[in-house]
């Protein structure tokens, strides 16, 4: 069915409306990457063959969603209408659910939820804290929708933007519309999206090109995966309205290779958008046409930086660019061209159908709407939250995040991935915002906010993002290619016992110089790690370097394991596991470890069910 | 070599479709021998460097085969404050091979990846498309073993 005008839009969402009872029960079951790898898919299977089996059909619908951003309770299964929240949900569990909630009304207890503050076990998926203290803006309608089906968007008011653009506005008019939003391009840098826009709609050479930014390569990150998953419509209709105002006819999206079911449902997308006559030629029967194509990356994380990643859609070594000249004047084949990220395409159609008036009343100042973070590491309530610009570390780690696990303490949190920085527990009450963040030496990046707590090395860390961003330096420029190395090999001195006092100075100048002159965001953003933890974390670094000694008990150089006798009972499991044979000792009685074997893989701290194992 | 002339004709047409064009033939062969590479070059006429350049240059592409079963351990932040590190190196103890080999049977290749995005269930690794998550030294032990007899 091709929409020639709005009002066939209309027609088709109220039709589909009426389809959709919003009182009969319904079943939706996650199935986002997170929940599939906790095997959401089988249950989702087993609700299909069991509603099928007791004839359940007309009375109970089965709804296969999006990421619901609480991965870590994950499998997910939401029962509407009245929105029973079930987690950690197996396929034995299935028939009980059937039986006992969808047929008689009753609630599964040990399916709900504990909040872990008050004890209390929760039924409705809205009064979860993790829920609750969230603005899910964006993200919202992923847990409502089938993503393969796009009459489920439209039903939602999909597309409504679109119209209203396409025979309501002109293309100016829709760049000020975004201008005055005031929203910032979520890729990172924070570059006013309305203003990116024009210039490109100001050069005449044609055609021009549009871009989607979706090789989310930040380790800890993954929202971008999850809206292409869970409501590929929502971005595919930002980047048509954007295309519209810039004046193209043509759009990539270049998607990470990794993200096979973020391929797979966006070319589901596209082709249902081009049925409906939403994408393609004359597009909602007007003279625009607009077409997408999907570009599978190939592993290579410099690839999210533009120039490199023009280059790759060229057929070429992703290798980033000096600039100027910018892609709005000279991008992809030298064309103008508009890129931007996922979230921000997705943050389009909200902007039109609610206004910028309205938008621009949420956040701070200077940041606008909202930001998608991923909430990961050593925290409870691992997943994607959706919160206002300028909500504070402290609200995310404690109240969304339920805090840290097993009673540990809260040392730092890393964000904008490896060209971020980690900002230290004393600054828990900083506002999250573009400026805030930068000013703490960190950055906003594209959302990746990684907890840890007292036992993780921040050198250690800070040799991880180095040992990163050193396999991922495409080499081009000297700096990034060497600078990064030299200090990969400075922390590994010092994370083995080698370190010298006077390393940390080196190490700083070093970092400055990398900062100072590599030719794109990789080499210039890469020593933000190091220098937020020398900043920070000093005393770390002199522990490693003057006691030779780690902290957190991390650095396998720098630690021995030993049993504790008085707590050791000689059930010899450490022993079993040990795979040097270094633990010995007869049984029942405690046993010992020798050290010239010992690799310290920490199997036996593992095993150990007494706590005897000691980490020095 | 017609399959791999067929590949190259379907991809010829694209602009810029040298990298899907070693995509399809990374799927089809599992790799990418040496003579699909200089096929590709005297098909397209061009430099059989450019060719190289960019099959060594993404890391979703090998020069070499793989092993019948892909295992790869997330590497990625969250994964890695959760233990990561000791996953891999308990893997390369047990199979006798670094991260980016395979054994010498074809039985395994080992390979780290930078994210996989299921970040709740680190440490985290997938074995052939399937996940094995919240990982531990003991969990690892009796994944390994369970492959190890297929």
């Amino acid at each position: 069915m091709k929409l020639k005008r709005p009002s066939d839009l209309k027609k088709a969402r109220k039709a589909i409306r009426l389809r959709y009872d919003p009182e009969k029960t319904c079943v939706t079951v996650c199935c986002g990457t997170g929940c599939i790898a906790s095997g959401a898919r089988n249950v989702a299977e087993s609700f299909r063959k069991n509603i099928d089996k007791r004839g359940l059909r007309p009375r109970v619908n089965l709804r296969i969603t999006g990421c619901h951003g609480f991965c870590e309770r994950g499998p997910l299964v939401v029962i509407y209408p009245r929105r029973i929240f079930y987690q950690r949900v197996r396929v034995e569990d299935v028939k009980e659910i059937i039986s006992q909630t969808i047929l008689k009304g009753e609630i599964i207890e040990r399916l709900l939820y504990v909040d872990p503050t008050t004890g209390k076990k929760i039924i409705c998926e809205d009064d979860i804290p993790f829920y609750k203290k969230q603005k899910r803006l964006i993200f919202g309608n992923n847990g409502r929708i089938d993503p393969t089906k796009i009459s489920y968007y439209i039903a939602l008011d999909g597309y409504t933007a679109l119209a209203k653009v396409l025979y309501r506005m002109n293309p100016q008019q829709v760049i000020n519309e975004i201008k005055r939003s005031g929203l910032r391009g979520r890729g990172g840098a924070g570059f006013p999206t309305g203003v990116k826009w024009e210039l490109c709609r100001q050069q005449k050479e044609k055609p021009k090109y549009i871009i989607c930014n979706a090789d989310e390569g930040d380790p800890g990150a993954f929202m971008d995966r999850s809206l292409l998953e869970g409501n590929p419509h929502s971005v595919l209709e930002g980047m048509i309205i954007g295309a519209y105002a810039i004046g193209a006819k043509e759009g990539y999206i270049y998607v990470r290779n990794e993200y096979p079911l973020a391929i797979k449902h966006l070319q589901i997308a596209l082709k249902q958008a081009q049925d409906w006559g939403l994408l393609g030629k004359n597009i909602l029967g007007t003279n625009f046409s607009f077409k997408i194509k999907i570009n599978r990356g190939a592993g290579a994380f410099v690839c999210g930086e533009e120039s490199a990643l023009m280059a790759s859609i060229e057929g070429k070594i992703g290798e980033p660019q000096p600039r100027p000249p910018f892609p709005a004047e000279s991008g992809l084949w030298e064309k103008p061209t508009n890129i931007n990220n996922v979230k921000t395409w997705a943050n389009v159609s909200l902007i039109i159908n609610k206004g910028a008036k309205w938008y621009s009343r949420i956040g701070t100042k200077t940041s606008k709407g909202t930001m998608i973070f991923s909430l990961v590491g050593k925290i409870n309530n691992t997943g994607l939250v959706e919160v206002p610009m300028g909500i504070s570390l402290r609200k995310m780690v404690y109240e969304i995040g339920g805090g840290i696990p097993n009673g540990k303490k809260f040392k730092a949190v890393q964000t904008g991935g490896p060209s971020g920085g980690c900002i230290p527990a004393r600054l828990i009450d900083l506002p999250v915002d573009y400026e805030k963040l930068t000013e703490a030496g960190s950055m906003m990046g594209s959302g990746g906010m990684v907890v840890m707590d007292e036992d993780t090395c921040m050198v250690n860390v800070a040799k991880y993002f180095l040992s990163f961003t050193r396999d991922e330096s495409c080499g081009k420029c000297t700096p990034c290619r060497e600078g990064i190395k030299r200090m990969y090999e400075i922390l590994d001195d010092i994370t083995k016992g080698k370190g010298k006092e006077s390393d940390l100075k080196l190490l700083k100048e070093l970092a400055e110089i990398v900062k100072d002159s590599s030719l794109c965001g990789l080499g210039q953003t890469a020593p933000n790690p190091v220098l937020t933890t020398l900043k920070y974390f000093r005393d770390e670094y002199l522990a490693h370097i003057k006691d030779r000694r780690c902290p957190a008990g991390v650095c396998q150089d720098l630690i021995r394991y030993s049993v504790i006798k008085e707590n050791c009972i000689g059930c010899q499991l450490c022993n079993k596991v040990c795979p040097t044979k270094a633990i010995s000792g007869k049984k029942k009685e405690p046993q010992r470890i020798d050290q010239k074997k010992c690799i310290k893989c920490g199997a036996c701290l593992e095993a150990c069910k007494f706590e005897a194992i000691r980490v020095e | 070599m017609r399959k791999i002339d067929r590949i190259i004709e379907r991809n010829k047409k694209e602009k810029g479709g040298l990298v899907p064009l070693l995509q399809d033939i990374m799927r089809e062969y599992g790799y990418l021998p040496e003579g699909t590479l200089k096929r590709i070059a005297q098909k397209l006429d061009i430099p059989l460097s450019r060719v190289y350049g960019l099959a060594t240059f993404y890391k979703s592409f090998s020069l070499t085969p793989r092993g019948r079963h892909l295992i790869s351990v997330c590497l990625g932040t969250a994964c890695h404050v959760r233990g990561a590190p000791r996953i891999v190196e308990k893997i390369e103890r047990d199979l006798g091979i670094k991260a980016g080999e395979t054994t010498k049977d074809l039985k395994f290749t080992l390979e780290t990846v930078n994210c996989l995005g299921a970040c709740a269930l680190g440490p985290l690794i997938v074995i052939d498309e399937k996940y094995y998550g919240r990982l531990n030294s003991t969990k690892m032990d009796k994944v390994l073993k369970d492959y190890l007899k297929r």
